[in-house]
């Protein structure tokens, strides 16, 4: 069945050229991150738990080394027609439709992944198409995408880190803790504690986390279930959903969430890395305050 | 009460600069100590989620397109573009886009759009473009990403099988409590609404800052 095995192997090859090319430039540290994320992708499911454990104290180790570089300028852009588009639209249009289309043959395609198979067949096609009709050296596309990710550095890893810590919070227990501390905080019979401790609760986790996957849980079991839902008798669906919603507030004010915030800041090269964040904190904090005051509608 | 540790080792960490990468693996290390785990078993746990979550990292393939684009000149082309459309502002272009992301975010379409796809060569010069003179292009720039965040995280968990909405269902049933996702995900309407609201009218005063200045 295609499924991410199919969009690991294509991301696997990208990270493999990625590194080679910085070997050429001996780049060293460069060539490591890349080679050992390219090694993820393409043997993480033969490497087993604790090899993948070794691989990730590896790109930690290069990482805090501060030795990656970024990117070697290239020279202007050169010149042409409004064309240039087509390839750049072939890769969401071919996602968009491939979505819905590789859902209609569940036995060949992994429903459940439909649109990331679609938006690795719409590289493949936009990559197909850019060497038919703008003819660069082999390598060109991979230098200029190389030259891309010496920007983002070992930001890209980040979301993956931090998903990895949430495992290891989950096994220690770290949601039951931060519950009995919350309940000792909230005054007895409080409804507007509870709801203030629960959506700020989410927002500041999800700030140190850089996640509102790794808050929800913790969160959850703190104030959501025991006092909104079983103490006060409030709807379980739009406390859960609010809830999110008011850790995606959080998300938008930390730098912990590379992807969102630093990631986009280094693609768009500005000045500011934290530029992206105080574009977003005076949307989020209104839009917390919203969710806040749904969700004391929602309780009481 | 130990395990807490980890928390504040993010925090302490992130507060004095330290590498990123290298605070989280010092807090798992940590957290999972305290809570009496042997050390292997920590990084076994931790190799293997970061196995698991490997699609997170796949959107970089997208890279080598969008960068020989960028070289044969993309992001030019996507300014001169709006420079030829009367009336076209910063604010309506990223309204517009807004509401794009938010709406193929709810049908569950969350990576057609994004900082390497659509953002750094389409939208970001598209709305440089626009404003002309008239605003700083470092902001510009840092507004279409936000915009672009904003319409993701308040459209995406309006779509059922959205992450998010899977990771709730599945920790509210380990307490024995069953909901429906479309249940969730209508409540996560009002929010959506709210966000277009609150963004679209910043949006709409940039503009209006752009006409006095």
């Amino acid at each position: 069945m295609i499924g991410l095995n199919f969009v690991y192997l294509v991301a696997g090859i990208t990270f493999l050229a990625f590194a080679i090319l910085s070997l050429a430039e001996r780049r060293w540290a460069n060539t490591g991150f890349y080679g050992l994320v390219a090694t993820s992708f393409l043997g993480g499911d033969w490497l087993g738990d604790i090899g993948n454990g070794v691989l990730v104290l590896a790109l930690v180790a290069i990482a805090a080394s501060g030795r990656m570089k970024r990117r070697v300028p290239a020279g202007e852009p050169a010149a042409r027609g409004a064309m240039v588009f087509v390839p750049a639209l072939v890769i969401p249009v071919t996602a968009l439709i491939g979505t819905f289309v590789f859902k209609q043959f569940p036995t060949v395609f992994d429903g459940k992944q439909a649109t990331l198979v679609a938006l690795a067949v719409g590289v493949l096609l936009a990559l197909a198409l850019c060497y038919a009709w703008l003819r660069p050296a082999h390598a060109e596309p991979f230098r200029a995408g190389r030259a891309l990710m010496d920007d983002i550095g070992w930001a890209a890893v980040l979301p993956q880190m931090l998903a990895s810590l949430g495992a290891v919070f989950a096994l220690a227990g770290v949601g039951e803790v931060v519950g009995r501390l919350v309940g000792v905080a909230i005054p007895t019979g409080s409804v507007l504690g509870a709801v203030l401790a629960f959506g700020l609760g989410m927002a500041l986790f999800t700030m140190v986390m850089g996640n509102a996957f790794a808050a929800f849980p913790v969160m959850a079991a703190a104030v959501g279930i025991p006092l909104l839902i079983q103490a006060y008798g409030a709807d379980p669906a739009p406390v859960a959903a609010v809830g999110m919603l008011a850790g995606f507030c959080g998300t938008l004010m930390t730098p912990m969430a590379a992807n969102f915030n630093l990631v986009p800041a280094a693609l768009l090269e500005l000045k500011d890395r934290n530029g992206v964040i105080r574009a977003q904190v005076p949307t989020a904090l209104p839009l917390l305050v919203f969710n806040v005051l749904l969700l004391w509608w929602i309780v009481a | 009460m130990l395990v807490l540790a980890g928390i504040a080792i993010i925090a302490l960490g992130f507060l004095l600069r330290f590498n990123p990468m290298l605070v989280i693996a010092a807090s798992a290390l940590v957290t999972g100590l305290a809570a009496g785990i042997d050390p292997l078993a920590i990084l076994a746990a931790f190799g293997k989620a970061f196995n698991d979550t490997r699609y997170v990292t796949a959107i970089y393939i997208v890279l080598p397109v969008i960068g020989l684009l960028e070289r044969n000149g993309l992001q030019a082309r996507a300014r001169s573009l709006v420079g030829g459309l009367k009336g076209l502002t910063t604010g309506r272009l990223l309204m517009a886009y807004l509401a794009f992301r938010q709406i193929t975010a709810a049908l569950g379409l969350t990576s057609v759009a994004g900082p390497a796809q659509t953002v750094g060569p389409l939208i970001a010069p598209m709305a440089e473009a626009a404003a002309g003179d008239a605003h700083d292009p470092e902001k510009v720039k840092a507004m279409a990403a936000a915009t672009d965040n904003i319409g993701l995280f308040f459209g995406e968990d309006i779509f059922i099988a959205i992450g998010s909405i899977l990771l709730m269902k599945g920790v509210l049933e380990g307490y024995g409590i069953f909901v429906e996702p479309l249940h969730m995900s209508v409540w996560a309407i009002p929010t959506a609404i709210a966000a277009f609201a609150i963004h679209g009218t910043r949006l709409w005063l940039l503009d209006r800052k752009a006409r006095r200045a």
